[in-house]
């Protein structure tokens, strides 16, 4: 793992690249790989955390070669992971559209709109194993949208000029997790998974050194037990909700990955957070998340605010030439489908600017009369009806009358455990998948490219890379009254007793809130050295106050959701620190990292490349001491780094 | 500090909702005051606040279920006066907002109520069995890899918008619950017709529609005697026509059955 030594400090970490030109890399790895013979798969037992699109469609496929695979999830049905909740549409590189697509320009858009702070191979890989995503889905039965012919249709998304995005109206991570679920479902059926639904994994065990099991909290009875297992796939998603209001679900959180970095798993690059553009914004104090309007509605959409400041008249009384359609005019090639990070980084200029809409300033318009008086109303709502409709439900507005109102949310992280191109963490036999994993998306994700990995992850790229590792290991099992197993139900037991005693006078939301704002404040869509320094110092003693004053209610043994949040949120705490040091030494600009000393002249961002094109894979070092940095720079051989330019 | 609604003038609210210790436990309906209830706050942010209240209180927050609060993943289930979802059309209880209220109100707030779901404390109730039911057959037998190309198997729009309809099923048991039989009849028809119309669904199709009502039947779920309240208060609108197809299916099945034993 450890290559090269010879600063001190830094350690390089190896990727395990496999060799050759990129086109063949994933063809060789998979020849290369060790096989684990039929008959001995039934021998070894992985363990999988989560349930969404990464870890379903990795246990599915897991079981159907023969192993025995374990799945948890917090929610009540595997089905209802938070990837059941994407809108706009998974990419893939099939071209059907004869509009110029290829893996190569997947492989090179993603590269581009990750701000060439991802690594290439695992891009390509992801770009080839696209179009294998599609047919396995269709072949599900995954209703995706059809065209009148009955082939597939596709749309555009932000980021790339061809329609390679497949959809299924506006429930595309339903769909999609729905396929996913009924073939996790058949090997439920079959008795080859095992699923806990309502169970959350607490802890990471290691023994010897190598992922050997979990221990989990039943979320309705509280009991706390450990399962042992060969391999341990942590799939669980983003960790968004750092920020308190993200688009994410109120459950999503970084407890698996938190508490695997605590075990000796690096973290890459945390402060890699997306702000998606276009969300509802937020109406009151008592807001409790915040609803994404999918960016498929930019194809169609039009974003502007008015010229003026202060312009308070209704959308419909600003007339034509006193609107400033801010994206088509400045990125005239890509118009309201520029990325997302530049696409709300321009808004919140707009809105800094005094030029925001709605009674709180801090919106500005997507306007949909164009295309209802170019298409129709009906083909307007064919496209968008449920979302036009979701919008009505929460403002009370109607979007065919009056444009809506949105304004940038968290609501991706591109950061997550730092893996190999084996998805291996720095803990040997223990993975990340989907979301959690850092792996693909650079500095920035593109639209519909999420679904995208965490399928590829899940499907495609996991089935090959854990068998080789299991190959290589001998089936005997850990049993769970090993004392790695017995410590740590010790220790989770011993975590939960002292949450419930601390009894102080404020409670969990209101710390999760208060490090909410200040991650949106100093750690979001814009971030300075001053504010980050004076972030970290804040966090730290949210921190200890947490520690001394937080108020939970009853005992472990029951239903019990305040022991659910405490445990999440002093799991952010720590991860938020984190993400501000992270932020802080990266002293460039780079895709959703917007640092405000690095930007050009028209306050685009200003990577560093001479310095900076390396993930930062953060290692913990204990409680109280500064993470240490470790790096794995990367190597361009393919692409040229430029400025990224969507004018 | 609301959206561009005129009427956000706060309201007070009177609340009677289920507390229930655990299965094993009789539960009872408790009365709550609240205060100061913003019209554009959802249902769920109201039970927020009320929850913050009774913590700071000393008192028990109330357990109930939800996640995505978007209306998608199912996981949010209250009857509200007497509704499954409460009072709005085609809504889940995470998406039904305040403005849907008026001051003074009176709001009654219970689990879903039916043999086969328990509850497992206060609002929170067990609908394992509906997974149940999805493990019995609401699948395609195929293994990943191996699979024709997406192309290769043109569907007409109509058919696939078809199964789109059926499929958007989101598993929340609201049709059990508005259900005086507390049948799961809709929600599993759903899946069957979603497959039992595309072309990759149809090889299973007899197997898997039997498979899935015995299924049904074991878990306890009542049967259908073509009442329609779980239509009508289904939030994502699954329509009567599912239940049409599946017992069209199911004759189909048991006339030529594939089942062995
Ligand atoms: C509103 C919204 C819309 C989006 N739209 C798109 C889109 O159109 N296209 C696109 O490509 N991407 C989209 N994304 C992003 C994409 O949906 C996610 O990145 C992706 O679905 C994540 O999948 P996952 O499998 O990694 O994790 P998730 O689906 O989040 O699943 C996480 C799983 O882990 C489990 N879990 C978490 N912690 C624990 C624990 N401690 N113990 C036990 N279980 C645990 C959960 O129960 C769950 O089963 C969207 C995201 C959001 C928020
Ligand atoms: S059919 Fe409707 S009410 Fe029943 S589970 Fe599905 S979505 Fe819920
Ligand atoms: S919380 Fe997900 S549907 Fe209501």
């Amino acid at each position: 793992m450890i290559l090269d030594a010879k600063i001190p400090e830094v350690v390089t970490l190896d990727a395990k690249i496999p060799a050759g030109p990129l086109a063949e890399k994933w063809e060789k790895h998979k020849f290369n790989v060790k096989l684990v013979n039929p008959a001995n798969k039934r021998k070894y037992d992985i363990i999988i955390v989560g349930s969404g699109l990464a870890g379903a469609s990795a246990a599915a496929t897991l079981a159907e070669l023969g192993y025995n695979v374990k799945v948890f999830c917090f929610q009540d049905s595997a089905r209802r992971a938070h990837s059941i909740a994407a809108q706009g549409g998974i990419n893939a590189a099939k071209n059907y559209q004869n509009d110029g697509d290829s893996v190569y320009r997947l492989f090179y858009d993603t590269i581009k709109g990750g701000d060439y702070r991802a690594r290439e191979a695992n891009v390509y890989r992801l770009a080839q194993v696209s179009v294998n995503i599609i047919d396995q889905c269709v072949a599900q039965g995954v209703p995706f949208a059809r065209e009148y012919g009955g082939l597939l249709a596709n749309r555009s998304f932000g980021g790339a000029q061809v329609s390679r995005t497949f959809y299924a109206r506006g429930q595309t991570g339903q769909q999609l997790l729905l396929g996913a679920y009924s073939a996790l479902n058949r090997q439920i059926a079959y008795g080859k998974v095992q699923m806990f639904p309502r169970t959350e994994m607490l802890d990471l065990v290691m023994v010897d050194g190598k992922a050997r099991g979990i221990v989990t909290r039943h979320l309705v009875t509280g009991h706390i037990e450990s399962h042992s297992a060969h391999a341990v796939v942590l799939a669980t998603g983003g960790y968004g909700n750092v920020f308190y209001l993200s688009t994410n679900a109120m459950g999503s959180n970084t407890t698996a990955i938190w508490r695997a970095y605590k075990k000796g798993a690096f973290f890459g690059n945390p402060c890699f957070t997306q702000i998606h553009p276009t969300c509802i914004p937020v109406s009151g104090e008592y807001q409790s998340k915040l609803t994404l309007m999918s960016e498929s509605l930019r194809n169609d959409g039009r974003v502007w605010v008015p010229k003026a400041k202060g312009d308070k008249r209704l959308a419909k009384d600003i007339p034509e030439d006193e609107r400033d359609y801010f994206l088509e005019r400045k990125y005239p090639a890509f118009g309201n489908l520029v990325p997302r990070d530049v696409a709300s980084r321009n808004a919140k200029l707009a809105c800094d600017e005094g030029r925001g809409v709605g009674s709180t300033g801090l919106a500005v318009y997507l306007d949909f009369s164009d295309a209802i008086k170019r298409d129709g109303l009906d083909k307007v709502s064919q496209k968008y009806g449920n979302l036009f409709e979701m919008y009505a439900k929460i403002t009370g507005e109607d979007p065919y009358q009056t444009p809506m109102r949105i304004y940038p949310a968290v609501h991706y992280t591109m950061g997550g455990l730092w893996v190999d191109y084996n998805l291996m963490t720095t803990i040997p036999g223990l993975y990340a998948a989907g979301e959690a994993n850092f792996s693909d998306h650079g500095a920035n994700r593109l639209g519909a490219s999420a679904l995208m990995q965490g399928l590829a992850d899940g499907y495609f790229v996991l089935p090959y890379t854990i068998g080789d590792y299991l190959a290589q290991m001998p089936a005997a099992k850990v049993p769970v009254d090993h004392p790695a197993f017995k410590e740590a139900e010790t220790t989770v037991r011993a975590t939960i007793q002292k949450l419930l005693s601390i009894n102080g006078t404020k409670t969990v939301d209101e710390f999760h809130k208060e490090l909410g704002l200040l991650m949106w404040d100093y750690c979001g869509m814009a971030r300075n050295a001053e504010g980050l320094q004076y972030a970290k110092g804040k966090i730290q003693a949210l921190r200890k106050e947490f520690w001394s004053n937080v108020k939970l209610y009853g005992v472990n043994e029951d239903m019990n959701q305040t022991i659910e949040k405490a445990g999440r949120v002093a799991d952010f705490i720590e991860l938020g620190e984190l993400m501000v040091t992270d932020a802080l030494h990266r002293n460039e600009s780079c895709g959703g990292h917007f640092r405000e000393e690095y930007q050009t002249p028209e306050n685009e961002a200003l990577r560093d490349d001479a310095n900076f094109a390396y993930v930062a894979a953060w290692e913990y070092t204990g409680p109280e001491s500064e993470a240490k940095l470790n790096k794995e720079p990367l190597a361009f051989e393919n692409v040229k780094l430029t400025q990224r330019s969507y004018k | 500090m609301a959206g561009n609604n005129p009427n956000s003038t706060p309201m007070n609210l009177t609340l009677k909702v289920w507390r229930q210790k655990n299965a094993n436990t009789p539960g009872q309906l408790v009365t709550y005051k609240v205060n100061e209830i913003s019209p554009d706050m959802s249902f769920l942010e109201m039970f927020d606040v009320l929850n913050e209240d009774l913590l700071r209180q000393g008192q028990e927050p109330i357990a109930f279920d939800h996640d995505c609060r978007e209306g998608i993943c199912g996981m949010c289930s209250m009857y509200i006066n007497g509704r499954a979802h409460g009072p709005e059309k085609g809504t889940t209880t995470c998406q039904l907002h305040m403005r849907k209220f008026k001051d003074g109100d009176t709001i009654v707030v219970e689990p879903w109520r039916a043999n086969a779901f328990t509850v497992h404390k206060d609002l929170s109730v067990d609908r394992s069995a509906l997974d149940r039911i999805q493990q019995a057959g609401g699948y395609v037998s195929v293994n990943t890899g191996g699979v024709p190309d997406a192309n290769e198997i043109p569907i007409p729009k109509s058919i696939a918008d078809k199964a789109f309809d059926a499929a958007t099923c989101i598993q929340c048991g609201a049709c059990v619950a508005a259900c005086k039989n507390a049948s799961a009849m809709l929600f599993l028809s759903a899946k069957v017709s979603q497959l039992a119309m595309l072309p990759q669904g149809k090889v299973e199709r007899k197997t898997r529609v039997e498979n899935m009502l015995a299924q049904h039947d074991a878990e306890g779920f009542g049967s259908c005697t073509n009442i329609g309240s779980c239509a009508a208060e289904c939030p994502v609108g699954i329509s009567l026509e599912n239940i049409a197809m599946l017992n069209r299916e199911y004759i189909m099945a048991k006339a030529t059955s594939d089942n062995i034993g």
